[in-house]
């Protein structure tokens, strides 16, 4: 069940797509995520849709475990899907009692939960073709800018370093003091709601403790290798642009091209 | 009861790129009043084993029989099991959550189902078969107890729901030598009143040696041998070769053999060395240095 969760994990490979800048990788996200807000026809979605097909298909990250991430937004997205297409007034397709479907809300439905899914699969992208390291190190590039103005970019960095180097470890840890507890009889799938979220306790409190001891020693561990923040520290792997990330820029001027022209177009 | 364990496999994440094979071809047999070691480098499987024995993990082939009861068949009822089979995990302090030690050493017979009267008696039994007091522990927070005291309310918690097999993933992890101790003396207590079986997973080789019936020995999923601890811990190559050691005491003597002394072979606990070496030194014996 823990091992669903997609969104943040990184999948192992060695694909041009892996091996682009992060920095290139997360403004590339940026742009498909504001691209997918600023579209109003279906035919904005269908060229992302393409755009995103071809960054899976050179990741080789197959689908199945992208579409896996959809899974815990399942709720979300069938709430979004019936709010829009009761709610919106229009051309009446189909009425019983005070429900009605409209037209015009049915659309607007499948609008916006093909915007969801896309944001979904597109943003995974970033995280399943990046290391973490990688991705909050291109975070820090492209915040450092702004430290002139009082922004701590390196600390802000390094907590999501932290924060995302957790994921996997808390979730290993979930797993093995859930299975400690159904060892002891518990139960975590049958009862009602107040049984279920009860039943959640005896993981819940053995998982803050882990955490704060897990937390404690790595800051121990830290402060024993001398860290004291971001001054001065050089890195190991210096960013530069290489040739295949100009070939990803250019392909991104076209794909930004082509959204502008289609907007005009359409 | 019994267990059988025949032709054992289990993949780790099917289909992914990181799939490993855990366990294959995993094939033996526990007899009932056995305490059953378990030993393998780290990563060799162990823990994975361990977990299919009382249904957590589903193997991919092969089957488990425990008490004639296939555990691995479709429809077989979980709770059913776990109650027959108490499992203690690596350190099983971690999983402590209750405000107090009474309450969460009763955790697990509450999830049985037992009436209240039972579940007191069992908790003060569980507790005072790992060697604590009963009135002095049971409101006592399992947060503020030392690292050993907390392990012997963890593996309390899982003897009060009296289950037939005993399963302990090196229960001696990260313990002070005398802690250490306490807890191998308690776990051959409880194996010594209750007479079940017990399997214990352990790094330690002396403490094996000293504490099995019988001794499994795994490596990259795969049974390498079983046996009694001599037989196993006569085929000094055949560990090496999958990273494990003899018990120290057995390093001795057979150093000792080498350099002369005619005692005996695989000599597994210190008194029997002191033993055969004073015998053989009584007997005007003399090494040849």
């Amino acid at each position: 069940m823990l091992r669903d969760i997609t969104l943040g994990q990184y999948f192992p490979g060695s694909s041009p797509v892996h091996k682009l800048d992060p920095r290139l990788k997360i403004i590339a996200t940026l742009l498909f995520i504001i691209e997918l807000f600023i579209v109003d026809n279906f035919i904005g979605f269908l060229i992302a849709a393409i755009a995103l097909g071809a960054v899976i298909a050179l990741s080789k990250v197959p689908l199945s475990y992208i579409l896996r991430g959809l899974k815990p937004i399942l709720l979300i997205l069938a709430f979004t899907f019936a709010l829009n297409m009761f709610m919106v007034d229009g051309r009446i397709l189909w009425q019983w009692k005070f429900l009605k479907i409209t037209q015009e809300g049915l659309e607007l439905a499948v609008f916006m939960a093909i915007r969801l899914i896309l944001l979904i699969m597109g943003s995974s992208m970033l995280t399943l073709c990046t290391r973490p390291i990688a991705l909050t190190d291109g975070i820090e590039r492209l915040l450092s800018p702004f430290k002139r103005f009082g922004l701590p970019a390196h600390d802000i960095a390094m907590m999501m370093t932290i924060a995302l180097r957790f994921i996997p470890t808390l979730l290993e840890e979930a797993d093995k003091i859930m299975k400690a507890q159904q060892a002891r009889g518990a139960d975590f799938e049958t009862g009602n709601l107040m049984q279920r979220a009860k039943s959640l306790i005896p993981i819940l409190v053995p998982l803050f403790v882990s955490a704060f001891r897990i937390a404690q020693d790595l800051a121990m561990a830290m402060e024993a290798r001398c860290y004291r923040g971001g001054e001065n520290r050089t890195r190991m792997n210096e960013m530069k642009f290489k040739k295949s990330d100009y070939v990803a820029v250019t392909l991104l001027a076209v794909f930004g091209a082509v959204i502008i022209i289609q907007s005009k177009v359409f | 009861m019994s267990i059988q364990v025949k032709n054992l496999k289990h993949i780790y994440e099917k289909g992914m790129p990181t799939e490993s094979v855990a366990l294959e071809g995993v094939s033996f047999e526990v007899e009932d009043g056995e305490l059953l070691g378990i030993i393998g480098h780290t990563g060799s499987g162990k823990s994975t084993l361990l977990q299919h024995l009382n249904g957590l993990l589903k193997p991919d082939e092969g089957t488990i029989v425990i008490g004639g009861v296939d555990i691995t068949a479709p429809g077989v009822s979980m709770v059913e099991i776990r109650k027959r089979i108490g499992l203690v995990f690596q350190y099983p302090e971690y999983q402590l959550f209750e405000e107090t030690v009474a309450k969460d050493v009763a955790f697990g017979p509450r999830n049985l189902g037992l009436a209240d009267s039972e579940i007191e008696e069992r908790v003060r039994e569980a507790l005072e078969l790992v060697g604590l007091d009963y009135e002095d522990m049971k409101d006592r927070s399992p947060f503020e107890l030392s690292g050993g005291q907390k392990r012997r309310v963890a593996i309390a918690g899982v003897i009060a729901m009296r289950p037939e097999v005993l399963i302990l993933d090196e229960p001696t992890a990260g313990l002070d030598p005398k802690a250490h101790k306490d807890v191998l003396k308690m776990i051959e207590d409880v194996h010594g009143k209750t007479g079940n079986i017990t399997v214990l997973v352990s790094h330690n080789m002396a403490d094996i040696a000293n504490l099995s019936d019988k001794v499994l020995v795994i490596d990259s999923g795969r049974v390498v041998t079983m046996g009694t601890p001599e037989e196993v811990f006569s085929k000094r190559d055949e560990l090496s070769s999958v990273g494990l050691d003899l018990p120290p005491i057995t390093c001795l003597t057979e150093a000792l053999r080498e350099r002369g002394f005619k005692i005996r072979e695989t000599i597994l606990s210190v008194e029997d060395a002191a033993d055969e070496i004073a015998e053989y030194l009584k007997a005007g014996g003399k090494a040849e240095c």
